[in-house]
């Protein structure tokens, strides 16, 4: 049965739920168990944000922190999930990909190529992304174009409490490395989740919102700006159709397509440093693919080519917002008149 | 001043609804309306349906326009006779909206919420609405769940109490569905109705809802005051095995749509919600090995298992098709014989109580008295 419950507590709940399931699901990460082998409360922290919190009382050791070496540990991880195991590694902030991309993009992400099919690597690394919340330019990144781009990962980002749960419980179930991208300012969000475990399918965008105007293609965090954008521009009389990528990688071209088709004019919204991002991957494969479906250019918001910035007004101004899409959305249809 | 004066309001189509839009005008102003006549297509997320008329009487104003969106109870249009005077229309008009007050967007109490039976160590769904007389049993059919009633619940409750449930497997009951055979769903039917203390009820089962009632009937023909099987299985063999075979293999939402398709009249009823909520409850845990059972079970190779037409009439029976139904044929109403009451509505699919919901609704009020 639904009820409503928050991004942050869906993650936990689908944990909970694979390790009841399945014995060979863990958990690794830094104070994931929180203050393990301390003196005092042993299941005090469940992460920096409280994600894992309760894990530790119910699973025990399952449940295992690590030291502050991703190199180490995630190498552990992706060693594991080669030996029977499905680790649930937690990186905590994506921005420390940089230590441990050996093991992933190497190591992970190559096994199955180059082991002929015979060997299956079933991690899972849990990772925070994204602006939003004063954490300076080493813990605010969106980086998830930079796994995308690698053959042999699949890369999850979950826009709502409910493709949270079924999109981690399907990344536990998967025999391939997965990237789980959570972004920060999403976890208190609140959504209907049903109680019963249930998984969703990669690779299949979600309509989030149907309109014949403009199509606005996104992902994370900024399909809700997307939303916010496309209420207002409902009232200027311009109807969008809002797609919810769901995954990176796999990505839902055929859904993409079929929106362009639709409508004719694509904005594309990526909370992402605009070079080689989600943004341009999507328009060049709409130019490829439906260029004579488009009555007019294709805009991209995103983020500037620039650090996420540290003070407050700065920080702001970086982060694509509702006015953005809506300025975008007005030029396309503008220049398609 | 407002005798004679009928005021038509956005209606409230299940439990989430909470406003709607106006899609269009079937009826111009100053047109005559009897009961019945489609007045008004009103969209929400989840369903698009038109409002029925449910007075005789004149349309004199068309108070909503297309493209407004109004709360449940708003004030779509006004029915009055001939006789009515415009200022009197006028001056309701304006009495109602100064004191309408649209039902707050974070009251879960506007309407009964769903409870939970158990019965046989399963949890069981279900929505209660109205009180006394005896009670109506609405038992779905296969993939369902107990919104296959949304429009057919409130109407039905007027005078009654009517229970719809979600059978194990479906909706927000258990998964388990044990042998997953009529037999089994008819035990449950049947222990619900003890958990609820109902002495006799009045059976309404769609599709394989109704082999259901049937067999409910079969083993306790005493305790049934009647049974009204909409599009029902059990009255044959053919059924569409393409269909149950392609409900429960597909996983995505291209491959579901053309399936639910077929189970309207008009295609352009299956809105993405409802595609997106048939999914959402197909992908959890345990149902799609559900509805395998149950498929081997009630139609192992495309043709359905149990025959119930002999207990069609040995308690008062109410048989509603629709002429076009896609799923199970409407030529298993024929032949039925004497104390059978048959209906085909022309121009209707297998989801013939939503789709002409005012219609079947009448009937069944009808029939249960």
């Amino acid at each position: 049965m639904a009820r409503t419950v928050t991004y942050q507590q869906a993650i936990n709940e689908a944990l909970a739920q694979e390790m009841e399931r399945d014995e060979t699901v863990v958990i690794m990460g830094e104070d994931v168990a929180g203050g393990l082998g301390t003196d005092g409360e042993r299941d005090a922290w469940g992460g920096p944000l409280g994600i894992t919190k309760g894990l530790y009382g119910k699973f025990g050791d399952r449940v295992m922190d690590t030291p502050i070496t991703e190199s180490a540990f995630i190498g552990a991880a992706v060693g594991a999930a080669t030996s029977g195991l499905r680790p649930v590694a937690e990186l905590m902030f994506i921005d420390f990909m940089g230590v441990c991309f050996d093991q992933i993009f190497n190591q992970a992400a190559k096994f199955r190529y180059m082991f002929g099919g015979k060997a299956e690597t079933p991690v899972v690394i849990r990772t925070m992304y994204g602006a939003g919340l004063r954490a300076a330019a080493q813990h605010s990144q969106c980086l998830y174009p930079v796994f995308t781009h690698i053959p042999g990962l699949k890369v999850v980002t979950p826009a709502t409490p409910y493709d949270a749960k079924g999109l981690l419980i399907q990344s536990i179930r998967d025999n391939d490395p997965v990237i789980f991208c959570e972004h920060k300012a999403l976890y208190t969000l609140e959504g209907d989740v049903p109680e019963e475990p249930y998984a969703l399918p990669f690779g299949e965008a979600n309509i989030v919102r149907e309109g014949d105007d403009v199509s606005i293609v996104t992902l994370g965090r900024m399909v809700h700006v997307a939303n916010e954008a496309a209420a207002a521009l409902a009232g200027d009389g311009i109807e969008c159709e809002v797609v919810d990528l769901r995954t990176t990688s796999p990505m839902d071209e055929d859904t993409i397509l079929e929106t362009v088709e639709n409508t004719g004019r694509l904005v594309v919204l990526d909370e992402s440093h605009p070079r080689c991002n989600m943004a341009t991957d999507i328009a060049a494969m709409v130019c490829e693919k439906a260029f004579d479906s488009l009555k007019g250019p294709i805009k991209q918001v995103t983020a500037p080519h620039t650090p996420v910035p540290f003070a407050d007004t700065l920080e702001d101004l970086y982060i694509p917002d509702a006015a953005a899409v809506q300025k975008a959305v007005k030029a396309v249809m503008e220049s398609s008149k | 001043m407002s005798e004679g004066i009928r005021p038509i309001c956005m209606p409230k189509w299940g439990l989430s609804m909470k406003e709607g839009k106006v899609a269009g005008w079937l009826v111009d102003e100053g047109e005559s309306l009897t009961p019945g006549d489609e007045v008004i297509d009103i969209e929400t997320e989840k369903i698009s349906s038109a409002v029925e008329a449910a007075d005789a009487g004149v349309l004199r104003r068309c108070v909503a326009q297309e493209g407004d969106v109004l709360p449940v109870g708003g004030l779509l249009g006004i029915v009055a006779d001939e006789s009515v005077a415009d200022a009197d229309i006028e001056a309701f008009v304006t009495d109602f909206q100064a004191n309408f007050v649209p039902p707050e967007d974070d009251d879960d109490e506007d309407g009964p919420a769903t409870e939970t039976a158990e019965v046989a160590g399963r949890q069981i769904r279900y929505l209660t609405k109205g009180e006394g007389g005896v009670p109506v049993i609405l038992i779905h059919g296969f993939g369902g769940d107990l919104n296959n009633w949304l429009f057919n619940h409130d109407a039905l409750a007027a005078g009654r109490a009517v229970h719809a449930l979600d059978l194990p497997g479906h909706g927000s009951s258990s998964k388990d569905v044990g042998d997953g055979s009529i037999g089994f769903f008819a035990d449950v039917v049947t222990g619900f109705a003890d958990a609820l203390e109902i002495e006799q009820a009045h059976l309404v089962g769609h599709s394989m809802g109704g082999a259901i009632a049937l067999a409910v009937a079969r083993a306790a023909p005493a305790w049934v005051a009647s049974l009204t099987l909409i599009g029902s299985a059990g009255l044959g063999g053919e059924i569409d095995g393409a269909y149950l075979e392609g409900f429960i293999a597909a996983e995505r939402r291209k491959d579901l749509k053309p399936h639910v398709e077929k189970l309207f009249s008009d295609p352009a009823l299956v809105t993405r919600q409802l595609v997106n909520d048939l999914l959402a409850f197909k992908r959890i845990d345990g149902v799609t090995a559900a509805l395998g059972t149950v498929r081997d079970a009630f139609a192992p190779g495309g043709a359905q298992a149990e025959d119930l037409r002999a207990v069609a009439g040995t308690v008062p029976t109410l048989v509603i098709w629709g002429a076009g139904d896609q799923i199970i044929p409407a030529s298993h109403a024929e032949g039925l014989g004497d104390g059978v009451d048959c209906t085909v509505l022309d121009g209707q699919g297998h989801m013939v109580q939503m789709e002409a919901a005012a219609e079947v609704n009448r009937l069944i009020d009808a029939r249960v008295g």
